[in-house]
């Protein structure tokens, strides 16, 4: 049987330093064949390996049908993502992957779709909403929403303007604190939910981002009469092992590497927001 | 006839330990160290605690010799057989780096012979049960654990002298065998009653001393099992208690144990079912390689609730409650049973004494859905 902790080696192909705090790796399998029959849906993560300092999990931001790279979005706040924010094209790392249960990419055909993320949350949906921008006719109105706490934490600017282009899209943008020239809204991402363009009976939403967010954005659908089928969350915790072992990331009778990390509400809501849990 | 009922005079478990050599086995068994029953390799009968006895109570643990001719006459240790199966630390895989910072990526092969544990109680087999179902029965399969298990031989040992911390009666998990092991006995004051189960069990008792177990000695075996379910004043509820743990999150019981529990995660360490671990690398001073290593975990640990630079379980409210509402709540989605098994280890190691069944009791009253 194959191990399943056991990394495969990935080159770093090149860095990108998103903002101050955020960097892109993209990655490619060092061993072709591996490379070649790893396959992943959008919401799914990786265990990245820094060597002799450990493993992190972290979401891939790629296009699935992207056979060439492998882009991961890092915010550097601890040991190995510290270490990971060091790295230059050619270095080395270990991947494992991909885990858990991505984004309801078929439930969610001939829908409205409702995508509403914070802070880096964006980066586990990038790709869910590149997959829905490829087949743009399979879907209804979509309306991205994104909140940042700082209009410096903006990230991909253009992907969002060019989304914006799409037809039947809505993009919205809002930052707690806006800077010069900040062309979006300045304020809480929730003052914009009034001019999301969905039909409550056909409606899909996607969320990813702090808890708090996700919390405000179910509360608002449920007042719509979203049903809580219809609610879709990425959620985070420790994760060390990624296969539902080591018991970190538990969450009730759920493991969130395996079961999740992506979550209908329906599943999930009578802990969501439980202190502790 | 070796499918029912033997007899075995004491003296004849030598020839057990001798048969399980010669089939190949190294033998553990029960043993006194640091004042506690501990499993520990033996080749020899004497080296099992004939005589003694353990007084457990909450917080305390204490071992009394007299003249008591029996060997299994306590109920246990501190350590259940767990770290046979889900060691306490292990390493997972190791990574090599050369001049150019190529790595490389091997695997850390678990190359354990086969063992055979003597002296194994019910409600350690009943958590074997449940880590076998945590690390085997779901995909993927953990290939250390797979390998320590498929070499495993158990010889159980009914209890018939359960602590006043035990209480597996009440989650039907003891004092008596029912599965699980290879071999049974029930020790009596000059001899065992031994029974096989597995064709490996039923191949070394034909190579025993034995002769057919008669209805004294059967029924002798009998009411001691009683006695042992008699005995223990200690319960859980039978049945689940999730709906009752879940529907009380914020009752004012969690923050009074928080006042008591030291957060040392002792009750963890002994439970024979916990399986949380933690990973961390740890790399050799010439550069060249890494190991990758799992430890045993403890969710009353700061780091192990820690997520992008907040801990998500701040308080020992929070982490009890996380510990108590899966052991005995979310343990029946997961795995079709309360994950505990009344072995009443977390009552007696507790350094201040804190009890599962008293705080269950407090939380959920009996827990009647």
């Amino acid at each position: 049987m194959t191990n399943p902790y056991l990394p495969y080696e990935a080159e770093v192909i090149e860095r990108i330093q998103e903002s101050p705090t955020l960097f892109t790796l993209r990655l490619r399998f060092t061993d072709p064949s591996v490379h070649d029959a790893y396959r992943f849906a959008p919401g799914q993560f990786n265990m990245l390996y820094l060597y002799g300092v450990g493993e992190v999990p972290i979401s891939i931001v790629s296009d699935p049908i992207d056979e060439q790279i492998l882009d991961h979005t890092i915010r550097s706040v601890g040991r190995v993502t510290r270490g990971l924010s060091d790295l230059q094209a050619g270095d080395r790392i270990g991947v494992r992957g991909p885990y858990g249960r991505g984004w309801p990419l078929t439930v969610a055909e001939q829908r409205d779709v409702v995508v509403v993320t914070g802070g880096l949350g964006c980066a586990p949906v990038v790709s869910v909403i590149n997959y829905i921008m490829r087949r743009r006719e399979r879907f209804g109105t979509v309306n991205i929403v994104q909140g940042v706490k700082h209009a410096d934490d903006f990230i991909w600017r253009e992907r969002y303007e060019q989304w914006q282009q799409a037809p039947d899209t809505k993009v919205l943008i809002a930052a707690d604190l806006g800077m010069p020239l900040w062309p979006w809204h300045v304020g809480h991402v929730t003052d914009l939910f009034d001019e999301l363009q969905f039909d409550r009976e056909r409606v899909i939403v996607m969320m990813c981002g702090p808890e708090g967010m996700m919390r405000v954005v179910v509360n608002h659908m449920q007042a719509q009469g979203v049903g809580d089928d219809d609610l879709w969350l990425s959620m985070e915790r420790n994760m060390q092992c990624a296969v539902g072992h080591c018991g970190h990331c538990q969450y009730g009778d759920k493991f969130i590497c395996k079961d999740g990390p992506v979550f209908c509400y329906r599943d999930i809501r009578n802990l969501f927001g439980v202190k502790g849990f | 006839m070796t499918d029912a009922v033997q007899y075995l005079e004491r003296d004849g478990l030598q020839d057990l330990i001798q048969g399980l050599q010669k089939a190949g086995y190294h033998c553990v068994g029960p043993q006194i160290r640091d004042g506690a029953i501990v499993y520990d390799s033996i080749s020899h009968v004497d080296q099992l605690p004939r005589g003694y006895s353990d007084h457990q109570s909450p917080g305390q643990y204490r071992l009394q010799q007299d003249d008591n001719p029996r060997c299994f006459a306590w109920a246990n240790g501190p350590q259940a057989i767990k770290p046979y199966v889900f060691a306490a630390e292990e390493t997972l895989w190791r990574s090599l780096r050369d001049t150019a910072g190529e790595l490389q990526f091997t695997e850390h092969v678990v190359d354990v012979g086969p063992l055979a544990i003597i002296g194994v109680r019910a409600c350690d087999l009943a958590a074997l049960y449940l880590q076998d179902k945590h690390f085997l029965h779901a995909e993927p399969r953990d290939p250390g654990y797979l390998a320590r298990r498929q070499q495993l031989l158990l010889v159980a040992v009914n209890c018939t002298h359960p602590a006043a911390t035990c209480f597996c009666a009440s989650t039907g998990d003891g004092p008596r065998a029912t599965y699980g092991y290879d071999i049974v006995l029930s020790e009596l004051d000059a001899g065992y009653l031994i029974e096989g189960r597995s064709q490996q069990g039923l191949t070394l008792l034909a190579g025993l001393p034995t002769r057919p177990a008669t209805q004294g000695q059967l029924e002798q075996g009998d009411e001691e099992s009683h006695q042992a379910v008699a005995q223990q004043t200690r319960r859980l509820p039978g049945h689940n208690l999730k709906q009752a743990l879940f529907a009380n999150l914020n009752h004012a019981r969690w923050e009074e144990v928080a006042k008591r529990c030291l957060s040392c995660g002792n009750c963890t360490a002994v439970c024979p079912t916990c399986f949380c671990h933690a990973e961390q690398d740890r790399p050799a001073l010439d550069g060249t390689s890494s190991d990758h290593v799992r430890q045993w975990d403890s969710c009353f640990t700061q780091g192990h609730s820690y997520i992008h630079g907040f801990t998500l379980r701040a308080n020992t409210a929070q982490r009890y409650r996380q510990w108590l509402t899966h052991k005995l709540g979310s343990w029946h989605d997961q795995y079709g049973r309360s994950g505990c098994v009344g072995c009443g280890r977390c009552i007696s190691w507790c350094p201040v004494g804190i009890d599962l069944t008293e705080e269950a009791a407090a939380i959920c009253g009996d827990g009647e859905p």
